[in-house]
């Protein structure tokens, strides 16, 4: 097992340059042939954040201050999370001609696909800054613990992102069904309306079954609040992250060798 | 370390692949319920290796022949770990560079600079090495005009020497090669030769597979004949090919 182990994490050592490679590669590649090229990755939250501003502020007319920062804060960790577990999602069957051809660790791509949209996530901070200074946002002592919130989303998405990868390989439709399944998801988070305003039933249910309602609550405690989150909000976060990326390593693993009889 | 792993350079034991051969053709319900019950839905097994063992001492050179569908190619990939054995083991020791098919790892909308060194991390390489030998493999791959347009303009004899460029930088201790030259002009295929003929000389052992009875005669010390997966002859080259042209013919 230690042996294993130990091999495992030096290969990876090996492998390193290439996840640095592919990851620069998603990067580059984004917005390569466009026009205003990384200045997309600010400008297109704002844009999105503005619309949902004017509707949800003019239709549904919740009672919340600063919504525009309350919006983009959920709007950027779930759009994360959704982009982040879709590409890894594709990632062994879109690198099939590579895997076929060549000798590489396979976990290396649905890994590289996570932390390609954690950089994308990282730019899209510049759209929340720039709300942040325009709602007058007073920068806090507790906002040194965002860092520590992404690392929790990140490694929640980087285990969802292994058990979609290798379920996506020997079911193909589950693209489907987690297309309808994101639906569903984003109407019970909280990304545009107050829990509050939710029956009961499924506010409890959301705050028990939803880990993106721990990290949206955690990072919008510090914002508009300014004070530190729940520690129960943050364990929560934590044990869930770790679990998620457990589950997702060991059922990758276990799978990896059949995956090029299916790919 | 003991004996057996010092001398060779690759053991195969009693080697079977599995495959599948999950037929798309299901014409009526019935028949997708008995396959779904049957497991054979997504999977069907085809042996496509059935039983090899092979030895390769350090420094010799392997030729591996056979008709169209023989396995040839999937014993090359299960000795570069591709493949994992469904049966018996299969050990290595040194370095591989893999000639299965050049620049599997290009991506078509990169540059061919960027590619370099995306391709050169697929095989290893760090950032600060293919920054050291990027020159070298331009101007092996004669490329120096074409550097920073995307690859997916690039003709498949220009992807191709560019992927042999990137993966013969280093001398190997194990080379595996699958006709991947064969799209390469003249004058490249001869480059090519050369540069293996120099590695072998410093001892890299080679693994060749081609149709050409004539270049697996003039490369290799040894042959391996495979027919459907079972392993027919092995031994030495001139002996294999000839029984397997006279099999051909006769």
């Amino acid at each position: 097992m230690i042996e294993t182990t130990t091999k495992r994490i030096q290969a990876f050592m090996y492998y390193r340059p290439l996840f640095y490679q592919l990851v620069l590669k998603d990067v580059r590649l984004k917005y390569r042939r466009s026009f205003l090229g990384y200045i997309w990755s600010i400008l297109n939250p704002l844009m999105i954040m503005c619309i949902m501003v004017i509707v949800f502020s003019q239709m549904f007319r919740w009672d919340l201050e600063n919504y525009p920062v309350y919006l983009i804060v959920g709007q950027t960790i779930f759009n994360f999370v959704s982009e982040a577990s879709q590409q890894a999602m594709w990632s062994i069957t879109g690198n099939a001609a590579l895997l076929k051809k060549t000798y590489v660790p396979k976990y290396i791509f649905p890994m590289s696909k996570v932390t390609s949209s954690l950089v994308n996530l990282v730019f899209s901070l510049g759209a929340m800054v720039i709300v942040f200074v325009i709602c007058h946002i007073r920068l806090n002592i507790y906002m040194l613990f965002i860092p520590v919130i992404l690392f929790q989303v990140y490694v929640f998405a980087l285990g969802l992102g292994f058990i979609l990868a290798q379920g996506a390989v020997f079911f193909r439709d589950i693209q489907y069904i987690y297309g309808a399944f994101l639906t569903a998801w984003t109407y019970l988070t909280p990304i545009f309306y107050p829990i509050q305003s939710l029956p009961f039933q499924l506010m409890w249910g959301i705050k028990h079954f939803n880990p993106l309602y721990s990290y949206i609550t955690q990072f919008r405690t510090i914002v508009l609040e300014g004070i530190f989150p729940d520690p129960r909000l943050i364990l929560y976060g934590c044990v869930v992250a770790t679990a998620s990326l457990v589950v997702g390593c060991v059922v990758f693993l276990k799978n990896q060798d059949k995956f090029i009889l299916y790919i | 370390m003991n004996q057996q792993e010092k001398e060779f350079a690759v053991v195969v034991e009693h080697a079977t692949v599995r495959f599948n051969m999950a037929s798309e053709r299901i014409t009526d319900l019935k028949e997708y319920f008995v396959k779904f019950i049957k497991r054979e839905l997504m999977f069907k097994e085809f042996l496509a290796l059935k039983d090899i063992s092979l030895k390769v001492k350090k420094g010799e050179a392997w030729g591996i022949i056979g008709t169209n569908g023989s396995g040839k190619s999937t014993l090359l990939k299960l000795i570069c770990g591709i493949l994992k054995p469904y049966k018996g083991s299969v050990e290595m020791t040194g370095t591989v560079a893999p000639l299965i098919e050049l620049g599997a790892g290009f991506d078509g909308d990169l540059t061919a600079r960027e590619n370099i060194f995306l391709n050169g991390a697929v095989l290893g390489y760090n950032k600060k090495f293919m920054t050291e030998y990027f020159d070298e493999i331009v101007e092996f791959a004669e490329l120096q005009n074409f550097l920073d347009i995307p690859i997916k303009n690039y003709s498949s004899g220009m992807a191709a020497r560019l992927g042999f460029a990137i993966a013969t930088i280093v001398r190997p201790d194990i080379l595996i090669c699958d006709e991947v030259l064969a799209v390469g002009d003249y004058a490249f295929q001869n480059k090519c030769e050369k540069r293996m003929e120099d590695m072998r000389k410093q001892g890299t052992t080679l693994l060749y597979v081609s149709h050409s009875i004539e270049s697996v005669k003039s490369v290799c010390d040894h042959a391996l004949w495979l027919d459907h997966g079972n392993q027919k002859m092995k031994g030495d080259a001139e002996t294999v090919c000839d029984a397997y042209i006279s099999a051909l013919c006769g």
